[in-house]
């Protein structure tokens, strides 16, 4: 009943808006975020809306879901398997091998870089035959599905700028995020959602801070910015109407709002205040289709058993990936998620078991998920941090304990579907782990990458700021084409 | 430009005839598109059809052609430079019979040719640069080389000169100098101005963007009954003294300044810089003339003896991010402060973009890598760590080089600063070492990659920086050198901007070559000069831009001016455009009565939805988790409100508010259903509606009365017979819902924590609120119009 009321209103507004909006809608470029179905009869919006959609070639993925694992999972404990620092245990790094590498504040004082072994065993797996250490036992079973590179490398070798390189594509500045970006450049495929969606979620181990700034639309316009979701009873900042107002209400206010910016909009004919009477319309859309896609309690068991019971808890890593799962099944561009725990500088072998634990599970059930659905082939999912770590232990190495501290040398990441290779190792590092031997991606190559599998050319993605023409990859950056498939 | 090729010369000779005779039936098509575009017979609606080189011509080289051809050294192909003119005039490098400009002679120039054509081996830009030309800026080159291919100074490097008033043919419009240089434009576009304001919408625009407060009802009351005519600039002279002025100019020069209230980077510890900011509020209402204000801000420690309050203006150097990263590398943090100070001086006070020259020459502007370090060493000198000391106790709230503020200073020199506890309180400033720190050129921008060794200077583009010390003190002389062409320019623009929404300069941090040029040149300069023979005096800047007839149009936009002008470039209506995020903060607070007036001191937590800082936070420092403010501190002024750099208020940055990472000129206004949201549920909004509806509930006058008021006092103006009546049907309708609904009532009165003293009907007081909450989502309220 009272969903047929709302529905009247809505038609009855339909019609009003339709007959105010052929005034003139105004100059402002809607862009990604939420045009509702409610106008879709305009063609005006659909202008809008889709002013920037054209991709450059056809795309093999329409869809991102990047799993950042934030403060930089070791590659020597997770898919670059070293039998060699095992071998070399407690022997100092050898200089030919380090070659001036600069080190952080850290170690730098170190006297000695005794190399570590992983405590963890590695197997390999399906087909591909990668190793996978049995931290990762749910990431094994789909290396078949997944394109493992052994070989990312980048330029920072500090948290904050690593994290805003891959971000951003620069160490510094107030750039333009890479979700931002694509939806610069793509739009939005759902009216009802912004293009863009970030979700943080933290695990046990030692942590390093995210911040908005790697969500923000830099000098694009706002409408680009990441909107920050949560798993929880308020999805998004402000939707849910205070106590004691309920969904009539809510509507009636905005019929009289409207009445009156109409009024406004008689005297001054600023086509901003005919915007601002449809943002309130999309703001009231937008309050009843977010909590019905963030919803995860009517999922049904098998799901909840795929991604693990923490899939329920709000805030968990698992509760995020379905919510991406969901969210970019309903046309969510960019979902970027962040899992805080991952600076292991002391403590190693304890507190990777746990971050592994937090993530692996979800991460697995993801891809398998989307696969399941027909949608992994057009949806790239990313799983990787900012940077490697060291194959000499931080602090004092002992039979049962290390740390490690950073590495931008040379650092492991999985791609999946979205046009990925599925089933390969890319990439190949010294039996250290610490230098590339074949095939290296530097930061730049991955987003080049990225952008070319969703039919960008990055070359071409360009905004003119304050004079100057940006890009995600800077004035470098090559196409990985044997990731491709 | 010049082909890199293997072909015998005489082959190209060949090819260059067939190519010549395709280009001249192209031409003659373009020139007759050209034609048709210009119909009244003048070129880019220059009288006479003469092409400006700085207004017509340079726009199409620098964005088309000097990323190859122009002052980057390294990037420049074929030796040929096209933004010099005597280097664009010679014989090409690899082809010394031909030029790429004969003066008069297109089809004898190089550039021309190549630009025309369509053989993608010959065509400029070259296919690959993914640039090209429109028909039309081929026609303009064209013609500019048939008219002599005359080249100018960049007009923003020549010094501003007044020139005579230009010739207006409606005589009564104009109050003063500003009117004419606007009227004349307008005339030229076949626009008239719109009628003043009325006295009710002009009384709120001046209000807000004197003292970014709405009106009173008494003020509003007096200047509506003052009919002499005197009371419009009478108010204008009274905002002017309010303390409130120096808070509203504060915000802009805030985000100018990147002012925050914790380092930055990914721990983003608090930092105590507040009583920098509480110094800039007093400079404002003290009216400091610009020049000092700045040098001050730039070198008050170089001056002699110099005061505490001196020493405390420079900390504005001081207010990027700095890092608490343990294991960051020391120098390469110390250098990137450096380079942000730079940058920021760049981008506020000279409106170029220098740190396109950190890397490489500058791609677009006369500076080089060197002068980009030369002015890097100014700033280079200061006895600073890049990681002093990761997250700790309050000793690192700032960082060295800093003032401490005792409770005497308070008392005396520094008497603007509220502190509020007897607490040691510290603050970062500038302080440079005895010993020269060299200065190198850092190759490809790296930290540790030294070039050549500089000294200081600055960009002779610009203007040669002579015999003054060498220095951040002669660089501040320098700055405010009458010679200076940028100085002046800048700031009134920046003024210009804060009043109209947009500068005269669009591109208020770049006056570069690559910067959108002045949509009214002679203004801008007249404004200019007129303001450094005034002193520098910014009340006097801000009052004489209000007196204009320009300023007090009304902003209604007729269909034909929306056609002609949407963005309200040249003017011929008054600025509308949506409060910056602060100043909906203040109006909402100050129209419900809950605003405290208190000047200065920490910044405050404001209401702000559950677990984002929790969620984010590295965990180290006293910023990990959000402590909400109480009592009086929830209803500061918006400028007060904490800004952790890596999670600024969301209330704030969803409205386009600075996230203070960089020195930002010119905020974005955009128009998104998430603003509508904060405005529908911010409990600030909420609190606001609910304690003014209660306000109102114990007076006893007429419901109609009570919703008259609650209108004039958001809106500043009386509500109209239409408005009222869907209010006040609004009301009764609410009161029915309410009515049985009892417990919605209270639900809905609970919002905010003010306490709710008066005993009032639940029902009416709650449908009250809905009233007032629907007041402050109108499209007007938060509008400046």
């Amino acid at each position: 009943m009272q969903k047929q009321i709302i529905e009247n209103h809505l038609s009855i507004n339909r019609r009003k808006f339709l007959t105010r909006m052929s005034l003139g809608l105004g100059s402002v470029a809607l862009g990604s975020l939420l045009i509702p179905d409610l106008f879709s009869g305009s063609p005006e919006d659909d202008a809008a809306s889709f002013m920037a959609g054209v991709p450059h070639f056809a795309p093999r993925a329409k869809r991102v879901i990047y799993l950042f694992q934030n403060g930089a999972p070791s590659q020597l404990e997770s898919f670059d398997f070293k039998p060699r620092l095992r071998e070399m245990e407690g022997m100092d790094l050898p200089a030919s091998v380090r070659m001036g590498q600069r080190l952080t504040g850290m170690s730098s004082d170190q006297a000695h870089f005794p190399l570590a072994g992983s405590l963890f065993d590695f197997k390999q797996y399906g087909k591909s035959q990668a190793w996978v250490s049995d931290l990762f036992p749910h990431t094994a079973k789909i290396v078949d599905d997944i394109c493992i590179i052994k070989t990312m490398f980048t330029e920072a070798i500090n948290h904050d700028p690593a994290l805003t390189f891959f971000q951003t594509g620069a160490q510094q500045g107030n750039l333009p995020s890479f979700g931002s970006w694509m939806s610069y450049g793509l739009g939005s495929e759902n009216k009802n959602l912004p293009a863009f969606c970030v979700l943080l979620s933290r695990g046990k181990g030692n942590g390093q801070g995210v911040y908005s700034k790697l969500w923000s639309n830099g000098f694009l316009d706002s409408i680009y910015q990441g909107v920050q979701f949560s798993s929880g009873d308020n999805p998004v900042l402000y939707l849910n109407d205070h106590n004691g107002i309920d969904k009539q209400s809510r509507r009636k206010m905005l019929d009289k709002l409207a009445e009156l910016n109409d009024l406004s909009y008689k005297e001054f004919g600023d086509p901003e205040i005919s915007t601002k009477i449809k943002q309130y319309e999309m703001a009231y859309r937008m309050q009843t289709a977010v909590p019905d896609i963030t919803d995860v309690s009517k999922e049904p068991d098998d799901i909840v058993k795929m991604y693990g019971p923490d899939c329920l808890l709000p805030g968990t890593y698992a509760a995020n990936c379905l919510l991406a799962r969901k969210l970019s099944e309903n046309g969510v561009r960019f979902v970027q998620l962040y899992h805080q725990g991952w600076d292991q500088h002391a403590n190693l072998p304890k507190e990777m078991p746990g971050q592994a634990m937090d993530v692996d599970q979800a991460s697995a059930a993801l891809v398998t998920d989307l696969k399941q659905r027909g949608l992994l082939d057009e949806t790239l999912v990313i799983w990787g941090g900012e940077f490697g770590r060291t194959n000499y232990s931080q602090g004092k190495l002992t039979k049962d304990n290390y740390g490690r501290d950073h590495h931008p040398r040379c650092f492991s990441i999985w791609m999946a579907g979205g046009g990925i290779k599925p089933g390969i190792v890319y990439g190949e590092t010294d039996d250290f782990g610490y230098n590339i031997v074949r095939d290296p991606v530097h930061v730049h190559d991955f987003h080049a990458t990225c952008l070319h599998l969703l039919g960008l050319n990055h070359e071409k993605l360009t905004f003119k700021s304050q004079g100057r023409r940006y890009r995600l990859t800077d004035t470098s950056g090559k196409v990985v084409d044997r990731i491709i498939a | 430009m010049v082909r890199v090729t293997c072909f015998p010369y005489s082959t190209i000779l060949a090819m260059r005839k067939i190519v010549l005779l395709l280009l001249l039936s192209v031409s003659a098509a373009v020139f007759l598109i050209q034609s048709c575009h210009n119909g009244s017979g003048t070129a880019n609606g220059r009288p006479g059809g003469a092409i400006s080189y700085n207004f017509d011509v340079r726009p199409i080289l620098a964005d088309k052609c000097y990323a190859c051809h122009g002052p980057d050294a390294n990037k420049r192909k074929a030796g040929l430079r096209l933004d010099i003119r005597d280097e664009a005039y010679k014989a090409l490098k690899d082809n010394p019979n031909a030029h790429a400009l004969v003066p008069g002679d297109p089809f004898h120039s190089e550039l021309y040719l190549r630009v025309s054509s369509k053989d993608t081996s010959e065509m400029m830009p070259p296919p690959s640069s993914n640039l090209s030309l429109t028909p039309d800026q081929i026609s303009t080159l064209k013609q500019w080389i048939s008219q002599g291919a005359k080249y100018e100074k960049h007009w923003a490097f020549a010094v501003p000169k007044q020139s005579p008033l230009p010739d207006v043919n409606n005589k009564n419009w104009s109050r003063n100098e500003i009117d004419y240089f606007i009227l004349n434009k307008l005339e030229q576009k076949g626009l008239e101005p719109n009628e003043e304001a009325d006295r009710e919408r002009l009384l709120k625009r001046i209000c807000l963007d004197i003292t970014g407060l709405p009106p009173s009802i008494e003020l509003m009351d007096k200047f509506l009954n003052d009919t002499s005519s005197q009371a419009y600039e009478k108010t204008v002279d009274d905002l002017l003294k309010s303390p409130a002025y120096g808070e509203k100019m504060a915000v802009h020069w805030m985000d100018l300044s990147r002012y925050a209230d914790s380092h930055g980077y990914q721990d983003d510890n608090y930092r105590s810089q507040w009583p920098w900011r509480d110094w800039v509020i007093h400079a404002f209402n003290e009216n400091m003339p610009y020049d000092r204000f700045v040098t001050w801000q730039l070198a008050g420690d170089l001056l002699p003896n110099p005061t505490k309050e001196q020493l405390l203006a420079t900390g504005f150097n001081r207010n990027h991010k700095i890092t608490e990263e343990g294991g960051a590398i020391d120098e390469e943090y110390r250098v990137e402060y450096v380079t942000d100070r730079t940058n920021t001086f760049g981008r506020a006070f000279i409106g170029v973009t220098l740190e396109c020259a950190h890397c490489h020459d500058h791609k677009y502007d006369p500076f080089s890598q060197r002068e980009y370090y030369q002015m890097f060493a100014f700033f280079n000198n200061v006895q600073e760590r890049g990681l002093e000391a990761t997250v700790g106790g309050p000793e690192t709230y700032a960082k060295k080089p800093l003032m401490q503020i005792s409770n005497d200073d308070v008392k005396g020199v520094l008497n603007f600063i509220n502190k509020q506890d007897t607490n040691k309180l510290i603050v970062s400033v500038m302080g440079d070492s005895n010993k020269v720190r060299p200065t190198y050129i850092l190759k490809r921008g790296q930290y540790d990659s030294h070039g050549d060794s500089v000294e200081p200077g600055t960009p002779k583009a610009i203007l040669p920086f002579g015999d003054y010390p060498k220095n951040r003190l002669g660089l501040a002389e320098w700055l405010f050198d009458k010679r200076n062409p940028l100085t002046a320019r800048v700031f009134v623009n920046q003024i210009w901007q804060e009043l109209f929404g947009r500068g005269i300069v669009k591109t208020a941090s770049n006056f570069g070559i690559q910067g959108e040029l002045p949509s009214n040149p002679e203004l801008l300069d007249w404004l200019a000069v007129d303001f450094i023979n005034h002193h520098w005096d910014i009340k006097w800047l801000v009052k004489k831009i209000m007196m204009s007839a320009t300023y007090r149009q009304s902003a209604v936009i007729s269909p034909e001016k929306l056609k002609a002008d949407p963005e309200n470039i040249f003017l011929s209506r008054g600025p509308r455009f949506r409060l910056p995020a602060e100043f909906i903060r203040d109006l909402v607070l100050c129209s419900s009565g809950l605003l405290v007036k208190t000047i200065g001191g920490p910044s405050v937590k404001i209401y702000q939805p559950a677990g984002l800082w929790e969620s984010s936070t590295s965990g180290r420092g006293i910023l990990t988790t959000y402590k909400q403010d109480h009592g009086e501190k929830l209803y500061r002024r918006g400028l007060y409100t904490f800004i952790k750099r890596t999670l600024p208020p969301p209330s704030m940055i969803l409205f386009d508010a600075s996230n203070r990472d960089q020195c930002e000129v010119k905020r974005s206004n955009t128009n998104t259903p998430l603003q509508a949201l904060v405005m529908l549920n911010d409990p600030t909004v909420l609190e606001a509606s609910r304690v003014l509806a209660v306000k109102l509930m114990i007076e006893s006058v007429p419901t109609a009365d009570k919703i008259a008021k609650a209108f004039r006092t958001i809106v500043c103006r009386k509500a109209s017979v239409k408005e009222m009546k869907i209010l006040e049907d609004y009301y009764e309708d609410q009161v029915n819902g309410f009515t049985g609904k009892k417990e919605n009532a209270e639900k809905l009165l609970s919002a905010g924590e003010h306490p709710m003293n008066e005993k009032v009907d639940e029902v009416s007081a709650a449908a009250m609120m809905q009233v007032i909450t629907t007041i402050y989502n109108l499209e007007e309220t938060i509008t400046k119009s």
